[in-house]
């Protein structure tokens, strides 16, 4: 789908010129992308489609959006899906209340005021019902809020597998058409594209529409460089030594099997404590202290000192 | 460039990989924004738009080394020799120019090719790394050519030339003493650390390796023919019965999130399923703020339903690597049914719920079923008849009309009695009776195959040889 088939006059400048420019700038902001990440934001916003990130838990899937938005300028707006989220809360909703209030308020002008000389019946139900019916007692949701802000936006539709198949539909229009339709009030367009971000941690398959209007982004662990890399940009006052024995640690606990594997937040939040701890070398008795950090349940944590920090046999 | 593209889609739906139209479409205007001569821009440009599920990118990116191999080399040469002119050309720069001279240049001799293998991965230089590659293909791998074939054995015939495991080793020893200068010796985490740090640079290896050799064969005989005997199922698509050691692996990484799906699924499907019976009291509480009229009526909460459920397990020989399977799955449907008891036989018959309690991997309870568990009465080959009989005897008073009995097996009796008469009680006694069988519909009832006999007892027989049936199976039964 190219922007002019989308009707949209102004589509905003380019956030981004090449793949190299997406890296820089997300680097700018303290994200590390890979060749894979860095080319698929890059297409996204050259195709005007939203991204599906997939990947296991902790590996900056959300951060990701922020990080663009950050970089780029823009409002962030996010969408946390759970179970049993509708139209209601993800769309619009009219503000009954206020509705309420303006009809009985329109019973009262009719009793005293100047105005109901003009309209000796008082406003006609037609006129109250378009009046009642318009964007005053619109309640804006995330998603109705992504399509029709000004400003430049990036929306992230979070834990997108959390919701029923059945809500899935509800964000098609927008995703494909940027778009939203109010029956009472027609059809609401983007009037600049959104970059859109959804997330998924993969506990059920998506359905295929939804996926056929996306682009696909896997974010995987990263590799020893990378995270090394992250280590250092995301921890202060790391040395590079400890940075790199943090990374080749982890690398190596990943390859075991474990019931939960460490990831990169976990790898973030292991080598803080290490430094606030005061730790410049790890060791069998600072790493078998601290295991807990990067692995959640004790089978885990029983394995990982067994295969790490005894000798084999 | 976009017949080019439309070429590799239909190879990909050769693959059975699932792509629609509208990704057609998109891929067809991402190349757009790409440069082609980076061939990993493309790659990953075509797999955002064409691939949407993980477990597909292996068999994407085998299908594009192939597809694309040739057609985007001329690019990728020039790419190549248009170095920044300041810059020193490495060891491996000036490898490849004697390599590439093709299989018919200087070879290198064993010895040499051992050194350079083991400076290559002492540096962790990659483009020595792919110099060793080529030269060891030329001299080890004796592509023949013109034969049909996927590589696979060209590509064994290299590595136990080149003997991976002793420069491991050799490695390993070296980098010891270096290391551990100081006087102390290497910590077990330290050498555990340098294990990984080769180990991965040797996987890196096999990997130009398997390049290397795809390339080659490419020249031989066009992307075309290569793609038809590269082509390797998905993981969903494997046969249990008769996977490679790699494929099992596969299955496996595939099963561990298939399992926990199914129990997501499950655990939704049972939250929402049901509504509970009218609650009259409460809808005639509530009609009182609408003036009487019981707009919204209240229901009472749903009795948990608790199904049971028995899971009857083949675990011989011809059987074993789909046994493996499904004892995982057993493990994980078991997080979700408030009972379920796991029996498994070959001739004699054992319970072996016990193992699964309070084990996080599931893998270590089957290899404690494996070695553990009395399934041998005479000579170890299957007997379903005395099996099942030994299984009314022991167990059949504790089915219950709630109670669903699952039965896996390929049901070769080896010429036994087949007892079908415990099959009959049992399908009278309990709720349901399945039996999944994980030989293909064709050989049913071939030699001493009596499914067709117990099938007349059964709720239903459902063949059951892939991760895509058994999910379906699975799915379909609550």
């Amino acid at each position: 789908m190219t922007l002019s088939e989308l009707g949209l006059e102004d589509t905003g400048p380019d956030r981004f010129d090449s793949v190299a420019d997406v890296r820089a700038g997300l680097a700018q902001v303290g994200y590390l992308a890979d060749d894979g990440i860095a080319g698929v934001v890059y297409l996204a916003d050259k195709l005007a489609k939203p991204v599906l990130v997939e990947g296991p838990a902790g590996t900056g899937k959300t951060q990701l959006a922020k990080s663009v938005a950050e970089y780029t300028g823009s409002r962030l707006i996010r969408l946390q899906c759970y179970e049993g989220l509708d139209e209601s809360k993800a769309l619009y909703e009219w503000n009954y209340r206020k509705q309420l209030l303006r009809i009985q308020a329109g019973n009262m002008i009719d009793q005293g005021d100047a105005d109901a000389a003009e309209h000796p019946d008082g406003p006609t139900w037609k006129e109250l019902e378009e009046n009642i019916f318009s964007e005053d007692f619109l309640l804006t949701r995330p998603l109705l809020e992504a399509i029709r802000a000004d400003e430049p936006v990036v929306l992230l539709i979070d834990e997108v597998d959390r919701v029923e198949l059945e809500t899935e539909a509800l964000l098609l229009e927008i995703l494909s058409e940027y778009q939203v339709s109010i029956p009472e009030l027609g059809t609401v367009k983007a009037t600049r594209i959104p970059m859109v971000f959804l997330t998924s941690n993969n506990t059920r398959e998506l359905s295929e529409a939804l996926k056929r209007r996306c682009l696909y982004l896997h974010i995987d662990y990263p590799d020893l460089e990378r995270e090394r890399e992250i280590v250092r940009t995301r921890v202060p006052g790391i040395t590079d030594e400890l940075a790199d024995q943090v990374a080749r640690i982890v690398r190596s606990l990943r390859t075991i099997e474990l019931r939960k594997l460490p990831s990169v937040s976990e790898t973030l939040d292991w080598a803080r404590t290490l430094v606030v701890l005061g730790t410049t070398t790890i060791d069998a008795a600072s790493a078998r202290d601290t295991l807990h950090i990067l692995l959640k349940y004790q089978t885990d944590i029983e394995r990982a000192a067994k295969e790490l920090l005894t000798a084999p046999d | 460039m976009l017949e080019l593209l439309s070429g590799f889609i239909n190879e990909l739906r050769q693959n059975g990989l699932p792509v629609s139209l509208t990704e057609h479409l998109d891929a067809a205007e991402a190349v757009h924004f790409v440069p082609l001569e980076d061939r990993d821009a493309l790659k990953y440009a075509l797999g955002a738009t064409l691939i949407k599920s993980s477990s597909h990118w292996r068999a994407f990116e085998t299908a594009f080394d192939v597809y694309f191999a040739n057609r985007l080399n001329t690019e990728e040469a020039t790419g190549e020799d248009g170095q920044a002119p300041g810059e020193q050309p490495t060891e491996g720069d000036r490898m490849r120019g004697e390599g590439s001279g093709g299989a018919g240049g200087e070879l290198m001799t064993p010895e040499e090719i051992a050194a350079l293998l083991y400076r290559a991965l002492m540096a962790g230089d990659t483009a020595l790394m792919r110099a060793v590659a080529r030269q060891a293909v030329s001299r080890y791998a004796g592509i023949e050519p013109g034969r049909p074939v996927g590589g696979t054995y060209y590509l064994y015939r290299t590595l136990r030339n080149l003997d991976l495991d002793g420069v491991l080793q050799r490695i390993m020893a070296a980098v010891r003493p270096e290391k551990g200068a100081g006087g102390e010796d290497l910590s077990p985490l330290e050498e555990r650390l340098l294990g990984d740090e080769y180990r991965l640079r040797i996987e890196q290896l096999r990997k130009e390796v398997e390049e290397e050799i795809r390339r080659r064969l490419v020249e031989d005989r066009g992307a075309e023919a290569l793609a038809r005997s590269v082509r390797k199922p998905l993981p969903e698509d494997i046969d249990v019965m008769h996977a490679t050691r790699d494929e099992l692996a596969d299955l496996h990484r595939a099963l561990r999130p298939l399992s926990r799906k199914l129990a997501v699924r499950l655990a939704r499907r049972r939250r929402h399923g049901r509504k509970g019976p009218l609650d009259f009291r409460a809808t005639v509480r509530r009609s009182l703020s609408t003036g009487g009229v019981p707009v919204d009526p209240k229901f009472r909460r749903p009795r948990p339903h608790k199904p049971e459920i028995m899971v009857i397990a083949d675990v011989s020989g011809s059987v074993a690597s789909f046994a493996r399977f499904t004892l995982h799955l057993v493990y994980a449907i078991s997080s979700q049914f408030s009972k379920v008891r796991a029996f498994v036989f070959v001739d004699g018959i054992d319970e072996v719920t016990s193992y699964f309690e309070g084990v996080d991997d599931p893998s270590d309870a089957v290899h404690r079923i494996n070695t553990e568990a009395d399934v041998v009465w005479v000579d170890g080959h299957s007997d379903y008849g005395h099996a099942f009989s030994v299984f009314h005897h022991k167990w059949g008073d504790e089915i219950t009309s709630r109670t669903s009995i699952l039965i896996l097996g390929d049901a070769r009796n080896n010429y036994h009695a087949t007892e079908n008469w415990v099959l009959s009680d049992l399908r009278q006694k309990a709720r349901h009776l399945y039996w999944l069988n994980p030989e293909p519909r064709d050989y049913w009832g071939s030699g001493d195959s009596v499914v067709a006999e117990y099938a007349n007892y059964c709720d239903a027989v459902v063949e059951c040889r892939t991760l895509r049936q058994l999910e379906r199976f699975v799915g379909d039964l609550t």
